[in-house]
């Protein structure tokens, strides 16, 4: 993966990813090596996202690498009029590798072509994120054993939620079954059904969080934002209807996790953190490992 | 037909060497002037719109003196003209003639419907993957979505 790009999840191949997978597991095992101390990673988060960052930083100093960047565009030259091309080709002469977040889609795409060192895209828009998608792949094989056949349950905004789609296509090379709950009005877009079914799986849509739940292995929680709906009673209505409470997963596979990207509101009751069966603080810390795994890998310090 | 033929080249007068557009759709004539940057010409070029059609009621038509365009070229036009024909004219006679046809890859002419892409933000040339050649739906390379003829606009 030495000096190549991760703009998109299908920038990888199946076994590109996998390899990531392992990679990351031996940060685990192994999480502080000082094999990056002769470099400097650059974050560039045109617009701040402090969970990403400070992921990716933690990543980087664990591997003794040194961090430049901002964190959010009004303390760079951006809030000067700066064009992306001008921002990246200026950064690249200070950095080995750039890790950026921006608000418009494809900015990273973008970036990777006029870059002359590697582009990790660390959220562009609603577009892409696919650092998150590799960290939950890795979490869902660390908790059942494996990826491939797996019934991945997925709850909430199905319909704007960037991470939902991500992952749904890369699990799409995993031979999954998809269980979608989620509003009338915030069901999966029909171009992820496709690629569903354009891989011969099957989906099967719920509104009713209870009937999904025993078939899942994994249970990904999704925030529902209110200013998603056109009429704010249909938001009263069904917010209390994707919230979990800990009285759900009774009567679930005793393998299902359940995981949330995170940052949670209400739709995961604190209740539900202690049970053995919740799994999305692991999951935020095992980012770590993955991006670890990536800054490695790209910069081609290890193979 | 002979009538029809002559009546044509009444209304848009001959060229002797170059290449004539026909069958473009009536309000898309002047798309294609743009797609083909003959704004910028200095050749002789005659065109007409709005000329009765058997085959489409209404259409229009470019002839360009002294121009021969690659397939790559005027394949641009077909999703603004997809019904469009190439005639290339060499002594006042044919001595071609084919149908446009939908490109592969579509460069820089075409917006992003998406208004949070980075290319309606920045001086940035598009770039599409043709997706769906018989609906035209073209991919945006940076962020992913899909333009189609509904919603295109020609830059």
């Amino acid at each position: 993966m030495k000096h190549k790009s991760l703009v998109s999840i299908d920038d990888y191949t199946r076994e590109e990813q996998l390899h990531i997978l392992d990679l990351a597991e031996g940060f685990e095992a192994n999480p502080v090596q000082r094999i990056l101390q002769d470099y400097v990673v650059a974050t560039l988060f045109f617009e701040p996202s402090t969970r990403t960052r400070l992921s990716f930083e933690s990543a980087a100093s664990r591997l003794g690498a040194k961090v430049i960047g901002f964190s959010d565009a009004s303390s760079s030259s951006v809030s000067k009029g700066e064009s992306l091309n001008d921002t990246i080709l200026t950064v690249s002469n200070y950095t080995d590798i750039i890790v950026m977040r921006h608000p418009r889609e494809g900015s990273a795409r973008y970036a990777s072509e006029v870059s002359p060192v590697p582009i990790i895209n660390a959220g562009d828009g609603a577009n892409q994120h696919p650092t998150q998608t590799l960290l939950d792949m890795y979490s869902i094989r660390k908790t059942q054993g494996k990826l491939e056949d797996l019934h991945i349950a997925f709850v909430g905004d199905l319909k704007y939620g960037r991470t939902v789609h991500s992952l749904t296509f890369a699990l799409c090379n995993f031979n999954a079954t998809f269980h979608l709950v989620s509003p009338e009005e915030l069901k999966l877009p029909s171009y992820v059904k496709r690629k569903i079914k354009d891989n011969n799986l099957k989906y099967y849509q719920y509104t009713d969080l209870h009937d999904a739940i025993p078939f899942a292995d994994i249970l990904y929680m999704t925030r529902i934002q209110k200013e998603r709906f056109s009429d704010p009673i249909e938001y009263e209505r069904v917010k209390n209807a994707y919230i979990l409470k800990e009285e759900l997963l009774e009567g679930s596979k005793p393998n299902l996790r359940v995981l949330h990207p995170l940052p949670r509101v209400n739709e995961i009751e604190t209740a539900v953190d202690k049970n053995p069966k919740a799994y999305y603080f692991q999951q935020a810390q095992n980012g770590v490992y993955v991006r670890q795994a990536l800054l490695a890998s790209i910069l081609g310090v290890v193979e | 037909m002979e009538e029809n033929k002559m009546r044509k080249e009444l209304q848009v007068s001959a060229i002797e060497n170059g290449t004539v557009i026909d069958h473009i759709p009536a309000k898309s004539v002047f798309q294609v002037v743009r797609i083909l940057g003959l704004e910028n010409c200095n050749e002789q070029i005659l065109f007409g719109t709005n000329l009765e059609s058997k085959k489409f009621g209404h259409k229009g038509i470019v002839k360009v003196a002294n121009r021969f365009f690659e397939s790559e070229e005027i394949n641009k036009i077909a999703l603004a003209a997809p019904t469009a024909t190439l005639i290339v004219i060499k002594n006042y006679q044919v001595t071609e003639k084919k149908r446009v046809e939908i490109p592969d890859h579509v460069y820089k002419f075409v917006k992003c419907v998406n208004p949070n892409c980075i290319t309606n933000h920045e001086a940035i040339p598009t770039r599409f993957d043709v997706i769906d050649k018989e609906e035209i739906k073209l991919q945006c390379l940076y962020c992913e979505k899909v333009t189609d003829k509904n919603n295109m606009t020609i830059l």
